[in-house]
């Protein structure tokens, strides 16, 4: 099979649908590993089963219910902290994962018929046989660092196993630049510790708690919003900033309708009122922290009267709520967000928030940020995986000193050919994320995609980026399968089991199975040394007193925690793991590398008359683009609405419920979405939920339903300090849709 | 003994996961369902308030599909609850006509279908299955002839109200403010 010019999109079609060509392998497409299903499956509880959810990163861990053999609910387990026996309706909704007839349903690899590009059906052997192939000639011919992954997920955790022991560490998951990898170097370079997932946040003790931006409630990232529910309902100040009313700002004392991009200033009035009228933590600033004076000095203009032109928040309500904050400190938590890739200087931004948090007292205080206990489960070893030539910082050409993790958009600019770099990137494995979707920037992604040799894409519906794929490997859902435990360190640290309730559907498989398969076909198996996932857990589990038999029954285990207290102890000494060992409030590190040691406000660029900052967020019964899809979700929601003003509506003419097309500064434009006019969002800006707005016609609920808000971010705002892509610097105009 | 639910307005987000597992536990199809949720905004920017509710049947006391069901299929059950008995269900609509709530639909097999604040779970003991998901634990249910139930203690110490108080139903929804 000679390579292709150009890689054309493939809308992939249901087995029996047009448009298929099949194979000599469709005989055996449908009758898939018997010998390897039986082997997963073997002991998998009938009627009750433990998992952990996949429909999130939140993971909860619940049981799964049959009802006469047939799928009937997933409901929370009680021992678990995560959801507190409670699931989420994206957990509740988990059921329709497995049951959505839109799967892909076995492995496909990309031919060329009659000068026309189409998928083949495969046997997982071909399938298999082409991905090594291919694998190994980049390995020949450029170097095994020339392979690259993305990913999102459980499953991608066996195919980084596999990638590492081929040579390569050209690793990225777009949850780092493209979502919280900004806050965790902030925390890292303030605290020397990040604040992980599920977040340190002792929210459920906050008497105030801080949100900017954070819409709790609509990004339902489940213990945190039970814990915020709670503290609420007893009455906790909660302070919101966001240019919408969202469900958090609805349920808080202040809301402070900000001017989009202009979050830094506010946050440094704040700090000038604190230090000012002497309301921060004095105890604890001379104890716990460096680079107090400079601070000082540094915020000295930053009174509320400045910040008040910029943010269009009164500087009386500043002093306000700055003392609010002050009076229930230490049990004051500004909350360090999740998604904060906003405007390029989020690093910046969110060390603002650290740093209140330090004048505050609040980190390692009750009702502020709690110490989490660790949870130690040794893994089971392998043998050392090679040490690449080129690292995945080759990629990114030095820049971006604080990142700690691969960049994916690094990735995707060191995929596309230039004169400059003696290799690129040559072969893509992606599993678990779409990223025309999940990349800003999506016609860049498409240049790389085009200068791909290899592109293999694991996935469990026919997202968009399955299209471009050379192979497609179907993955079972997390209710099908097996996977590596849920260790969670925090208040109780535990392990979580994720068990198959049901055998896989159709053709598809776990993970672990495809990615040992491959490694045993790459001359790697060594890394695989455990033939089925059960017997992996089985050894990891004896490893802390329990095994794969108790978890079936516990789903949940805590672990004991003899080491740790959740709080500081009043006056007790601490070492923090920055240059200093102490709480850098002056960053030595950003100093030393060239960048603000203070957090400073730059103004970002305004929209033009008639242009509109476009934001986006979350919706509570989808995770991005992963749900939109699922019968019982879509049941929820089945398509997004732009949030506009009444006042820019009736200028535009606009009618609430109808439909209209958005374009950006660049030209570029979305799909028909709704307009939602509403008092709840300022006139500077319009709002979308993401995710929406699918291409790929075969998942037949969610296409061409809603407008994609990443085809709407042609422009990005990138993070010096960490290489984070700044999305929301986009502005849109209204173009009535035309029937 | 009278079974009601408060709701409150305080703690739920709107979530919907007491819509999907009402849907996941009673096998509601597809493109139906026997409680939703209903965001109300009050005011204009930027002085602005949220309500948000999850609605369903409220077992009115009163009720008005009970007294127009020609056939008695629509009946109250133990403890106040309203149901409807399938197999005496004609499909004749009367009930959703009268139902100042909306809360009533035809399934697709030809019966009229609603929320039975899951008795079948009630009668084993446990919560209906929105209360017993319900991430913020907004939803309460319980008998409100016992003084010392939580929903009595709710509703005596919370100021609250019902939809549509002018039809005269007498609902046994509640919703805290």
């Amino acid at each position: 099979m000679g390579k292709m010019n150009r890689r054309e999109f493939i809308k992939i079609a249901g087995i029996g649908a047009g448009g298929m060509v099949a194979g000599a392998s469709m005989l055996q497409a449908f009758s898939p590993f018997q010998i390897d299903s039986k082997q997963i499956l073997s002991t998998a509880i009938p009627g009750v089963t433990p998992t952990y959810c996949e429909i999130c990163f939140w993971k909860c861990a619940g049981w799964v219910h049959k009802k006469d053999g047939e799928a009937w609910k997933i409901v929370g387990n009680p021992d678990d902290p995560h959801s507190n026996g409670r699931f989420c309706p994206r957990g509740t909704g988990g059921i329709g994962a497995y049951t959505d007839p839109d799967r892909l349903k076995t492995p496909l690899i990309r031919v060329e018929e009659r000068g026309k590009q189409v998928f083949r059906e495969a046997s997982w052997d071909e399938a298999f046989d082409y991905i090594v192939e291919k694998m190994n000639k980049i390995k020949k011919e450029h170097g095994p660092e020339c392979m690259a992954m993305f990913t999102h997920g459980s499953g991608g955790s066996y195919f980084k196993n596999m990638l590492r022991a081929f040579g390569s560490n050209n690793i990225a998951a777009p949850s780092y630049a493209q979502c919280r990898g900004p806050r965790e170097e902030a925390y890292m370079l303030t605290y020397g510790e990040t604040v992980g997932s599920p977040e340190r946040t002792d929210i459920r003790n906050s008497k105030c708690l801080v949100l900017i931006g954070s819409h709790i409630g609509e990004n339902m990232h489940n213990g945190q919003v039970q814990e915020f529910t709670e503290a609420v309902a007893s009455g906790a100040a909660v302070i919101t900033v966001d240019p919408r009313f969202s469900t958090a700002a609805s349920k808080s004392k202040y809301w402070l309708p900000i001017k989009p991009s202009t979050d830094l200033a506010l946050m440094l009035a704040w700090i000038n009122v604190i230090i000012e009228e002497g309301l921060y933590d004095k105890k604890y600033v001379e104890k716990y922290t460096y680079g107090f004076e400079q601070l000082k000095k540094s915020v000295r203009q930053n009174t509320p009267e400045w910040a008040y032109p910029i943010t269009t928040i009164k500087p009386h309500i500043i002093r306000e709520t700055a003392r609010e904050m002050a009076k229930n400190a230490p049990a004051t938590l500004v909350h360090p967000g999740r998604h904060v890739t906003w405007y390029g200087d989020d690093t910046q931004r969110v060390r603002a928030g650290a740093i209140l948090n330090a004048l505050l007292g609040s980190w390692g205080r009750r009702g502020g940020f709690y110490a989490p206990a660790k949870a130690h489960v040794p893994k089971p070893k392998h043998p050392a995986y090679p040490k690449p030539k080129r690292d995945w910082r080759d990629a990114h050409d030095g820049k971006f000193p604080m990142a700690s993790l691969a960049i994916s958009q690094g990735i995707c600019d060191a995929t596309i050919p230039t004169l400059t770099r003696d290799c690129d990137i040559k072969g893509w494995i992606v599993y678990g994320t779409n990223l025309l979707s999940t990349l800003p920037q999506p016609e860049k992604t498409l240049q790389a995609i085009q200068a791909l040799d290899l592109l293999v894409a694991i996935d469990i519906m026919p997202a968009e980026i399955t299209g471009y794929a050379d192979v497609v490997l179907p993955e079972c859902t997390y209710l099908e399968r097996y996977d590596d435990l849920r260790v969670s360190p925090g208040r109780s640290p535990n392990v979580a089991l994720r068990a198959p309730a049901f055998e896989p559907k159709y053709d598809t498989k776990p993970a672990y199975w495809m990615a040992r398969e491959l490694a045993k076909k790459l001359g790697l198996g060594q890394y695989f040394p455990h033939e089925t996932m059960e017997s992996y857990l089985d050894e990891r589990l004896k490893s802390i007193g329990s095994s794969l038999e108790e978890m079936k029954k516990l789903g949940v285990k805590h672990l004991p925690n003899n080491e740790n207290e959740l709080y500081y102890l009043d006056g007790e000494d601490f070492e923090f793991a920055t240059p200093t060992g102490k709480i850098e409030l002056y960053s030595t590190a950003l100093a030393e590398a060239g960048f603000d040691p203070i957090p400073k406000f730059t103004k970002h660029e305004e929209p033009q008359d008639g242009y509109y900052r476009l934001i986006y967020g979350r919706a509570p019964m989808h995770t991005f683009g992963r749900t939109t899809n699922n019968p019982n979700l879509n049941d929820l929601m089945a398509e997004n609405e732009v949030w506009i003003n009444p006042k820019v509506a009736k200028e535009w003419g606009i009618k609430n419920r109808e439909y209209v097309v958005l374009e950006n500064q660049d030209g570029a434009i979305c799909n028909k979405v709704r307009a939602k006019v509403t008092e709840r969002i300022r006139h500077d800006c319009v709002y979308m939920v993401h995710g929406f707005g699918h291409t790929q016609k075969q998942m037949a609920r969610s296409f061409n339903k809603g407008a994609n808000d990443t085809d709407l971010i042609s422009r990005i705002n990138v993070d010096p300090i960490m290489g984070g892509t700044g999305m929301r610097v986009n502005f849109v105009t209204f173009r009535r849709e035309v029937a | 003994m009278r079974y009601a639910m408060a709701i409150d307005t305080k703690r739920c987000v709107g979530c919907s996961d007491c819509v999907v597992a009402c849907q996941t536990e009673n096998n509601v199809p597809i493109g139906y369902c026997r409680d939703w949720i209903v965001e109300e905004t009050i005011g204009a920017y930027p002085d602005l308030a949220l309500e948000i509710r999850s609605e369903r049947c409220n077992h009115c006391e009163d009720a008005p599909c009970v007294r127009c069901c020609p056939t008695g299929a629509s009946h109250i059950a133990e403890g106040g609850i309203v149901m409807v008995e399938h197999d005496d269900c004609i499909g004749c609509k009367a009930c959703i006509a009268s139902c100042p709530y909306d809360a009533r639909f035809v399934h697709p097999e030809g019966y009229v279908d609603k929320c039975t604040f899951c008795l079948h779970r009630v009668k084993d003991g446990k919560q209906p299955a929105c209360v017993s998901v319900c991430p913020t634990t907004a939803m309460i249910f319980g008998d409100i002839d016992d003084k010392n139930s939580d929903i009595s203690k709710a509703l005596k110490t919370r100021k609250h109200k019902t939809l549509i108080p002018e039809a005269g139903t007498k609902p046994h929804v509640f919703y805290l403010l």
